[in-house]
């Protein structure tokens, strides 16, 4: 579902964020992206959100190769993957139905149909009864959670999460880690950026490691054993 | 492996709910157009001051540009009821009696380019000329008449150009008998001349305040672009096109350009209200029916449509320089 190979990004002559990067991840699969402030997590994020274009090496969403993707089949690749960000970047200007319902409103889907997958993104997240809320009217866990929704409502195959708990209590995070369990039970490949050790270990799945760039740990395609690896 | 046909049947039903009959998906677009241009509208709205402040300014430049031009259209409208009524008048000797001037008279009608010929003569002129005077007593002290017979000649309707009617006089001044031709129509050509020079200055100045109006819209809706710059954001990132994205920036600038339109048809009538006595009077002392004609409805609609388009051309230019750039990457995050 994605695959880097040989990805190299260069901001410019004497910062090289990602060095020669390879990994593959298989539909279905979660994984953790972990190192140091500054290893390289946003930037590999990015270059699969299409907000970054390597300097070297391909990367392969859902079979497309991205590199060569003109500037305006962007919007359509962003369509399939879902984000979930630390600060959740909600609006507060509107409810948290109209929140949730942007990805939907993007595409042109009807009303009723928004309504309908609306409602289901809310339920699975647990936060139904607080659609008509003002998002800056609930908690930290809360609103993360509006973020995840928004997400994961056009159905993505692809879930990107860039330190999702960084602002929650260890319970909470369980929480949040545990939908996106479920999320990659129904095939979503999932890749969670975080440094929170405690929890990758508590989760045991497979963890790419970056170290000033370089993937020190989790690399090798396919192997690391995400649910429906083989 | 063996998970993968489950996942093959969620991918195909994905792929359905993206693309939905194109029925649906054009009313969707439709319904989304619409919440776009009211939820636009409605952002106007709440902020009454400044809106009707760019609503004013709008409205004062697009005013001042089509008070001018139709002022100028209506002295067109004068100049041209006078050409039709240019007329040559050729003084003949004094010492050419009555007989000979009415000879000449006829050769003059005889021309192709001439319509009518009125003779004038000497006797009558005077007679005309003490009663509408007021100077009998003067005149009573002159020996002899001074005023000469005249032949007053209207050109045939296609001689009425101004080399048509130059060749006319050229041909009556070489006739033998007359003493001077003069034609009314220098003061005409004076203003046709003015009017074409100041059809030329509003045109200029009605491009010049076009531009500033684009300007002045491409800056408010960069401020709004400004102001909603988080929604631009998570527009982007949830795979929101260029054209979305813009959409109600554009119509932003339309219904700036809608008040805009409004305010100037407002101004134009009112001060056509103000003007239109002065102007009657005016016009009244020179025996000229000549009025000041407001805007007619296709005009006020062409006004407002105008207005609307510089309005969308104002936030296209913004949205085109601010906008397009505008990168979700900036949300992500530092490395």
């Amino acid at each position: 579902m994605i695959e880097f190979r040989q990805v190299t990004k260069r901001y410019d002559s004497d910062h090289t964020a990602l060095r020669q990067v390879n990994f593959g991840l298989e539909r279905g699969e979660l994984a953790f992206l972990t190192g140091h402030s500054g290893a390289g997590k946003s930037t590999l994020l990015k270059l699969i959100m299409v907000m970054e274009r390597p300097s070297a090496g391909e990367v392969v969403v859902g079979g497309q190769v991205l590199n060569r993707l003109p500037r305006r089949q962007i919007p359509y690749i962003r369509r399939h993957i879902g984000v979930v960000f630390q600060n959740h970047q909600l609006l507060f200007d509107r409810t948290v139905f109209d929140n949730v319902a942007m990805p939907l409103e993007v595409m042109g889907a009807s009303p009723r149909d928004t309504g309908r997958r609306v409602r289901a993104a809310l339920d699975k997240v647990g936060l139904l009864q607080k659609e008509k809320m003002n998002p800056i009217q609930l908690s930290g866990g809360e609103q993360q959670r509006v973020g995840i929704a928004r997400a994961v409502v056009n159905k993505p195959p692809v879930l990107l999460a860039d330190e999702p708990t960084g602002n929650l209590d260890p319970a909470l995070s369980a929480d949040i880690m545990n939908l996106f369990g479920q999320f990659s039970q129904v095939g979503v490949t999932v890749l969670i950026a975080t440094h929170d050790i405690a929890l990758i270990n508590e989760m045991g799945r497979r963890t790419l490691k970056l170290d000033h760039g370089r993937l020190v740990a989790g690399g090798t395609p396919v192997l690391g054993g995400g649910v429906h690896g083989r | 492996m063996a998970a993968d046909p489950r996942k093959k049947a969620q991918s195909t039903r994905g792929a359905n709910q993206a693309r939905a009959p194109w029925r649906e998906q054009a009313e969707s677009y439709f319904i989304h157009h619409r919440k776009v241009a009211r939820d636009s509208a409605n952002r106007l709205l709440h902020t009454p001051v400044a809106s009707l402040m760019t609503w004013t300014v709008m409205g004062v430049a697009l005013a001042l540009p089509v008070a001018l031009l139709l002022l100028l259209t209506s002295l067109q409208g004068v100049s041209a009821g006078w050409e039709s009524s240019a007329r040559v008048t050729a003084y003949i000797e004094l010492d050419v009696p009555l007989e000979r001037a009415r000879v000449l008279g006829n050769e003059i009608s005889g021309d192709g380019r001439v319509a009518g010929v009125e003779l004038e003569d000497r006797d009558q002129a005077l007679a005309e000329f003490r009663a509408s005077s007021g100077l009998e007593d003067a005149l009573d002290y002159l020996e002899d008449n001074p005023l000469p017979h005249t032949l007053l000649i209207t050109p045939e309707e296609g001689a009425r150009s101004t080399e048509g009617v130059e060749g006319l006089v050229r041909f009556i001044e070489g006739m033998e008998g007359i003493e001077r031709v003069q034609v009314d129509l220098g003061w005409l050509q004076r203003l046709n001349a003015m009017t074409d020079l100041l059809a030329r200055a509003v045109w200029a100045l009605a491009i010049l305040l076009a531009a500033a109006v684009v300007l002045v819209i491409g800056n408010t809706v960069r401020l709004s672009i400004e102001s909603r710059r988080d929604e631009i954001l998570v527009a982007k990132l949830v795979g929101g096109t260029d054209s979305f994205v813009r959409r109600p920036f554009l119509y932003t600038g339309a219904w700036f350009g809608l008040g805009g339109g409004i305010v100037a048809l407002i101004l134009l009538q009112l001060s056509l209200w103000w003007l239109s006595g002065p102007i009657e009077r005016l016009a009244g002392l020179y025996r000229s029916d000549f009025s000041l004609d407001g805007l007619h409805i296709d005009g006020a609609l062409a006004l407002i449509i105008v207005s609307m388009l510089l309005g969308w051309l104002g936030a296209w230019v913004a949205v085109k320089r601010h906008l397009d750039d505008m990168e979700p990457g900036d949300i992500a995050g530092g490395a």
